[in-house]
């Protein structure tokens, strides 16, 4: 399987997507603008791009708190995505889920989550799912390096791996859960955890769209010829603080400006598809300018937007008539 | 008398308990900050900043930052109270209950009974909980009434930082295993504090109104709009007793009982969810004990029976306040026979 000229575009205007996105959100949560806890996923767009560009409707994610990015490459509405972080009506959840909770099952995003380690689990529900259903989809479960510290997520390894189940485990890694380093809290590694339960796994820089979205081609291809699961360590780095406001003390001076510098998601991939002469500048900068408008557009029609009144407050608490 | 925020009087009470006690430590995800990292050590002191300074003066020794598996550092307290530390573990919002109920409940709490009396289990976990900080769904529950239901278990939920300080004393230095609430839109709330340590008793109900018309029995953050809207209501003369109960756990039922009898009518506030929540509970001991005394139907202002919405427009809707108190109390203030 090759990336088209189509493709390339696809997942460079999702990357642009996502981190306008966070940046818009990121200044209207610095003015006052937007209520609640936001965790945003500037800086880690080539991880969730680069895995979901194998995905459509009939697979399932499961993201974190950090869910922004993982929406956007799965395919849902950034207009509805930025009502529902303004707790609009006409969001994603009618407002009632916000950034941690945005979801849309119809694209088989099944939601941003407010526990860390909630996610696991229910990838192996949706890749039982899928298996029995003969859907031919996978599910995949994105996890923090915090995360990956939950026995939650031992567990749905194991369950994967015993079950046999079309999941995959990708790790995102960005160094810090909260202010607590990694290399401090994780015992062992990622990919010898994934080696103890038996699960191929792969050891990618998470910066690199073409690395990571190499290794879930792999990983996706073999769930989806009932070869079980894998797990994929993507390692990378968040450019905000942990949740909006954090003064991001616990980093060195300097660490995030030369990440930036040297390994930012989006120019890597200018530089390797212009190098390679799949796309050219103009074509991409053209992709910047349509990112940035839609952005402006739909954060200016979410601030407009209608919130929702009482007479939601007590729907959707049950299916049928309570 | 210096005056000190709800923050402010659980960071004294845990150094202040530190000094007291050296088998009294700390865990808790990021409740110093910084662990492993290359920048600033200690930058966090938990994600509201309440531990913040504590480590430094005592030590990573007794400080523990943990990996986020709280079923096994909230397990790893429990067992280490039972072997003589006297642990007080962060569990950094009650909505992570989720993953480690099972130590608390199955057990913290059962040890002593089960093992006939032979064990003794010095645990504090201090957790946050409420709504109001748009947090939506899965950060702002109550669930204390969750708690209350598991014999064993003592539950305690100050509802300003005077009674943050003395009740935390009073749970570290407890030997049975204590939930001690902190209510998480309350830690800039100011009151006069004391410098010195002091303890404020279980299961003593603090009467902060008194009035001749109506008793509102109100937990947590909920007593400070109760007492909010009696002070509203003295003007329209309706006078409240308003009553503070401190622990849900063990529950001052003396006082409860009293106050009620007194008015005969009864307005219960509880921020949890309306089933199985505080409120049915005081108001079924009402039906049992006071009934002949009763000159209304017992009346609870609560959250509703939903998950709490993220969006302000409907979270403000959720969250009971000063106004729907005082309508209750009008409500129940002219019902009668
Ligand atoms: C069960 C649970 N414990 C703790 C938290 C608080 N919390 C939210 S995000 C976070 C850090 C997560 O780190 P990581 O998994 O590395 O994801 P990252 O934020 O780096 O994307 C913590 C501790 C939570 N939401 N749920
Ligand atoms: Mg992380």
């Amino acid at each position: 399987m090759q990336l088209s000229r189509d493709d390339l575009l696809e997942a460079y205007r999702k990357m642009r997507m996502i981190r306008e996105f966070e940046d818009a959100v990121h200044e209207e949560f610095s003015a006052g603008n937007i209520p609640g806890f936001v965790h945003l996923y500037a800086g880690e767009e080539a991880s969730g791009v680069g895995v979901c560009m194998h995905l459509d409707d009939r697979d399932a994610i499961a993201s974190t708190h950090r869910g922004h990015g993982h929406c956007i490459a799965k395919n849902c509405d950034e207009r509805a995505m930025m009502f529902e972080i303004f707790g609009r009506k006409e969001g994603l959840c009618g407002g009632k889920g916000g950034s941690m909770h945005i979801a849309d099952m119809s694209k088989g995003m099944m939601g941003a989550n407010g526990i860390v380690g909630g996610g696991p689990p229910l990838i192996c529900g949706a890749a039982l799912s899928a298996k029995y259903l003969k859907t031919g989809g996978v599910a995949i479960a994105f996890v923090g390096d915090g995360a990956s510290n939950q026995g939650t997520t031992f567990e749905s390894y194991n369950l994967a791996k015993v079950w046999n189940l079309p999941a995959i485990f990708v790790v995102e890694d960005n160094g810090y859960a909260e202010s607590t380093a990694s290399k401090w809290s994780v015992a062992g590694s990622q990919v010898d955890r994934a080696k103890g339960f038996g699960m191929p796994s792969y050891d990618v820089d998470g910066h690199d769209f073409f690395a990571v979205w190499e290794a879930a081609r792999e990983a996706i291809e073999r769930a989806r010829n009932d070869g079980g699961p894998s797990l994929i360590h993507s390692r990378l780095n968040r450019y905000y603080g942990h949740f909006e406001g954090d003064a991001i003390s616990y980093k060195a001076p300097g660490e995030i400006e030369k990440v930036k510098a040297e390994k930012d998601a989006i120019m890597l991939f200018r530089n390797r598809v212009s190098e390679a002469g799949l796309l050219d500048g103009p074509a991409m900068d053209a992709v910047d300018k349509a990112c940035r408008e839609r952005i402006a557009q739909v954060l200016a029609e979410a601030k407009a937007g209608a919130m929702p009144t009482e007479a939601d407050l007590l729907t959707d608490v049950y299916t049928s008539a309570y | 008398m210096p005056k000190k925020t709800y923050r402010q009087a659980i960071n004294e009470a845990l150094r202040q308990e530190m000094e007291r006690d050296h088998r009294v430590i700390l865990m808790g995800e990021d409740i110093s900050g910084g662990m492993g990292a290359p920048g600033e050590q200690d930058a966090w002191g938990g994600p509201l900043g309440v531990t913040k300074g504590i480590m430094p003066v005592f030590t990573r020794d007794r400080v523990l930052d943990t990996p986020i598996t709280e079923s096994a550092f909230i397990g790893a307290a429990a067992g280490a109270a039972a072997t003589g530390l006297r642990p007080v573990a962060e569990l950094m919002f009650v909505d992570f209950m989720g993953v480690c109920f099972d130590q608390i409940f199955n057990q913290a709490a059962k040890f002593k009974y089960m093992f006939g009396g032979k064990a003794v289990t010095p645990l504090t976990i201090r957790t946050m909980y409420g709504a109001g900080f748009r947090a939506a769904s899965q950060h702002s529950q109550c669930l204390y009434p969750l708690f209350t239901h598991i014999p064993g278990l003592k539950v305690a939920l100050p509802s300003n930082a005077y009674e943050a300080k003395g009740l935390l004393a009073t749970a570290i230095r407890d030997d049975d295993p204590v939930m001690f609430f902190e209510h998480k839109a309350m830690y800039d709330d100011e009151a006069e504090v004391p410098d010195e340590a002091y303890t404020i008793p279980f299961g003593e109900a603090n009467v902060t109104r008194e009035g001749d018309d109506v008793t509102i029995i109100a937990f947590g953050r909920m007593v400070n709009f109760a007492n909010e809207a009696a002070d509203n209501l003295e003007k329209s003369g309706i006078s409240c007793t308003v009553v503070d109960p401190r622990t849900t756990s063990p529950l001052d039922r003396d006082t409860i009982l009293e106050t009620c009898e007194e008015t005969g009518r009864v307005v219960v506030v509880d921020e949890a969810h309306p089933r199985c929540n505080m409120a049915t509970d005081i108001a079924a001991m009402c039906a049992q004990e006071i009934f002949g005394a009763l000159k209304a139907p017992v009346k609870m202002v609560t959250g509703y029976h939903c998950p709490v919405p993220f969006s302000p427009a409907l979270e403000d809707l959720y969250v009971p306040n000063a106004a729907k108190i005082e309508a209750a109390v009008r409500e129940v203030a002219g019902k009668g026979h």
